[in-house]
């Protein structure tokens, strides 16, 4: 590799990328925006979920009860339903996510030795809220019962758990999805810078240009890659001082790490980006390609929403060809848990063998000499 | 619109439909790739919490605490991977991931149980790990309370009565994540195919230079935009046929509305997508430029659609935005119809909104094209 050769293919690609000047500003803007709208409209935190309520009972009871639901901040209860027929088209409509059918016999139950029961309606259909919301109803309904059955009388239970959430105390859900999305956005944006510039040569015909000068195919393609790693790692460092300062995430751990660790995801997704495009030689083959291979495989298979353990076996392993994987355990460790190389070794020799994999492809798919 | 030549936009059709179908790997792209993508992503899709990793350390290591820990293990919600006697083991599992739940018991807990006193735990759970770390908590809680009432009743009898809450999940009743979520992978599927073969459609032939001998032939804008867009509807509804199918016969996900109703949805909702795809592809200049602003209608479009975090949840000015999102209204539309079996009519709010969006998005793209072509 003559250094001499790689700084102008460098400096080539640079030009390039500098008269293409809107694509420019989006590679800057994009992670930007994306994090800002993120960080701002996503949170997990499953407050006001709208509540029916069929009374039967029309108690003193069965008020305090419905009082209890409001005051816990959880439900809001948006109607009050007098049959069957409307508790059922509550949920059809999906006017409410859940609805609490209390018996007639409600009030006078309570004092008897058999107690009383309530039913409650849950919609199904995203099992996630569902689950969430039952939980907070069987708490509150289990709180309202001791209630009634201790009248006053102090218990002391046995067993108390003391739960601690630890990384994100606050279960702040900016937190928890920031520093994961940043390394989502980048492994896409990563390949999506360098997915279209082999086949962009080929297209307009400068590729035989450069076949005609003496460049060595892999002064070719790290030459293309080194204006894009610095393109990425402004990137990284922008979205990282967002979610810092504007959006007060905690960043627990060593920067240069980060940094580090940056470079050598960077290196691999963009090398991955080189690989399509040389590969499929048009550019609209390779921007489905590119766009396949990462924006799901990103979102879905990385761990940022989706935890990796709980996936069967075989697609688990799938996981372990997503880049955006490793990147992700790298941004959640040191930003959150202020792990250090210690921990995040693995990530690194994963990504080492993922960005030299990507590039010998890449270089061993290049063929410079024009058929 | 000008007056448009039924043969000439048959003959471009069939132009396009062999340009899109000739190369082996465009077809992979057109049919493969969502199918592929449907059976993996329907796997990924899960937030069922089951067999959470859990790490334990018992310092009291007696009877008792045996059966607490077992207790965890026999719901299936949680699965025990390691246990150890140093507090530290546990700091190290949640650091490197291998875990995300911890149980500490303390010396003494089976003694301070007997003696009447309350015994405290430790439960552990990571952060990071957005939404299983709530749910998991639920559960944890829950394991612990009946726990407790069971070893209270052996030290004496506990009042009697109270309050007993049936729960009864409808349409779901095993609460799986998946049934809900393996329609909107299909939502999402669908709109990454519309835009992928037509946000490039015209910046293409731009940069190529096509587009000057397409200028210079009689065909006029609007023929040429429905030559574009009528082969790749056709392909997006082939594609919709498809995953759907897969989705009931692979994942047995119930499709209980009618399919016609499914089938109307989905025809406006390519229609918004083919539109904004063509928007995209005029507007751009090159087609890096189109491929990157695709990636910053898609990424939103799919995070603010409902698919994982619920609208409800957003800050209000977001919950307005989302409603200028095809993509948050076509979920709402194949999630219902699948899940409740609901039609056209109880659903006519997302069916307007969506006929609204196509709409105004084509006829952006009917504006802005002429003067591309002229450009």
């Amino acid at each position: 590799m003559n250094l001499i050769r790689l700084w102008a293919v460098s400096r080539k690609e640079f030009v390039q990328i500098r008269r293409d000047a809107r694509s420019l500003y989006l590679a800057f803007i994009l992670p930007l925006i994306l994090v800002l709208i993120f960080g701002y409209a996503i949170t997990f935190d499953i407050r006001d979920i709208h509540m029916a309520v069929f009374d039967q009972s029309r108690s003193q009871a069965s008020r305090r009860l419905i009082e209890v639901f409001e005051g816990s901040g959880y439900f809001t209860v948006v109607a009050y339903l007098d049959g069957y027929d409307a508790a059922s088209g509550a949920l059809e409509t999906s006017a409410a996510r859940l609805v609490l059918i209390i018996p007639p016999t409600f009030a006078s139950d309570l004092s008897k030795e058999t107690g009383a029961s309530l039913q409650l309606l849950v919609d199904g259909a995203d099992a996630n809220t569902a689950t969430i919301a039952q939980n907070y109803a069987e708490a509150i309904v289990a709180g309202y019962s001791a209630d009634i059955v201790l009248k006053g009388r102090r218990v002391q239970f046995p067993v108390a758990a003391e739960s601690r959430i630890w990384y994100n105390e606050t279960l702040e859900s900016r937190n928890m999805i920031v520093p994961g999305l940043v390394a989502v956005i980048m492994s896409i944006i990563a390949a999506m810078l360098t997915a279209l510039t082999v086949a962009r040569e080929w297209e307009r015909g400068t590729m035989e240009q450069l076949a005609a000068t003496p460049v060595h195919r892999l002064e070719i393609i790290v030459g293309k890659l080194l204006p894009y790693v610095g393109i990425g790692i402004l990137d990284v460092a922008v979205a990282s001082c967002v979610a810092v300062f504007l959006f007060d995430v905690p960043f627990r751990g060593s920067v240069l790490l980060l940094g580090m660790l940056t470079l050598l995801f960077l290196v691999g997704a963009l090398g991955l980006g080189i690989f399509i495009s040389a590969a499929v030689k048009t550019q609209v083959l390779a921007t489905q390609v590119a766009m396949i291979a990462t924006l799901l495989p990103a979102l879905l298979l990385s761990g940022f929403i989706f935890t990796i353990a709980t996936m069967p076996l075989a697609l688990r392993a799938i996981t372990y060809v997503v880049p955006a994987r490793y990147y992700v355990a790298v941004t959640k460790g040191i930003f959150l848990k202020g792990v250090g190389a210690s921990v995040l070794w693995v990530d690194a020799v994963a990504m080492i063998v993922f960005a030299l994999i990507g590039l010998s492809l890449a270089i061993g798919v290049f063929k410079k000499e024009i058929a | 619109m000008r007056r448009v030549a039924p043969s000439r936009v048959r003959e471009l059709v069939k132009k396009e439909f062999r340009q899109l179908l000739r190369d082996p790997r465009t077809r992979a792209v057109i049919f493969v790739a969502p199918l592929i993508q449907l059976v993996m992503f329907g796997y990924a899709v899960n937030t069922d919490i089951r067999d959470t990793a859990t790490f334990v350390v018992d310092l009291d290591q007696t009877a008792v605490s045996r059966e607490f820990v077992t207790a965890f293990q026999s719901t299936g919600y949680f699965r025990i991977i390691d246990r150890s006697q140093r507090p530290a083991a546990l700091t190290e599992a949640l650091n490197s991931g291998r875990a995300i739940v911890g149980i500490e018991i303390p010396v003494g807990f089976a003694r301070e149980l007997s003696s009447g006193h309350t015994a405290t735990i430790q439960l552990v759970f990571d952060g990071t790990h957005s939404n299983s770390a709530t749910v998991a908590q639920g559960y944890a809680q829950r394991i612990v309370q009946r726990f407790a009432l069971d070893h209270a009743s052996v030290s004496g009898p506990l009042p009697q009565g109270g309050v007993d809450l049936r729960v009864r999940a409808w349409y779901n009743p095993n609460l799986q994540s998946r049934v809900y979520n393996v329609p909107a992978v299909v939502g999402v599927i669908i709109m990454m195919v519309c835009l992928l073969l037509t946000a490039l459609a015209v910046v293409r032939e731009r940069e190529l230079g096509t587009l000057d001998q397409l200028v210079v032939s009689p065909l006029t804008p609007e023929e040429l935009m429905l030559g574009k867009t009528l082969p790749v509807a056709a392909i997006g509804v082939a594609d919709l046929i498809l995953i759907s199918s897969m989705a009931v016969l692979w994942f047995d996900i119930p499709l209980r509305g009618p399919r016609i109703a499914l089938f109307v949805a989905a025809l406006l909702y390519i229609l918004a997508g083919l539109a904004v795809g063509l928007l995209i592809s005029t507007i751009s200049k090159t087609q890096q430029e189109a491929f990157m602003s695709m990636f910053l209608f898609l990424q939103p479009a799919i995070i603010l659609s409902g698919f994982f975090y619920p609208i409800s949840s957003m800050p209000p000015v977001f919950q307005w935005i989302t409603l200028l999102n095809p993509v948050r209204h076509f979920l709402e539309i194949i999630r219902t119809i699948f899940l409740k079996g609901e039609g056209v009519i109880g659903l006519w709010p997302e069916y307007l909104a969506i006929t609204v969006i196509a709409l105004a998005a084509l006829r952006l793209a009917v504006v802005r094209f002429p003067k591309t072509m002229a450009s």
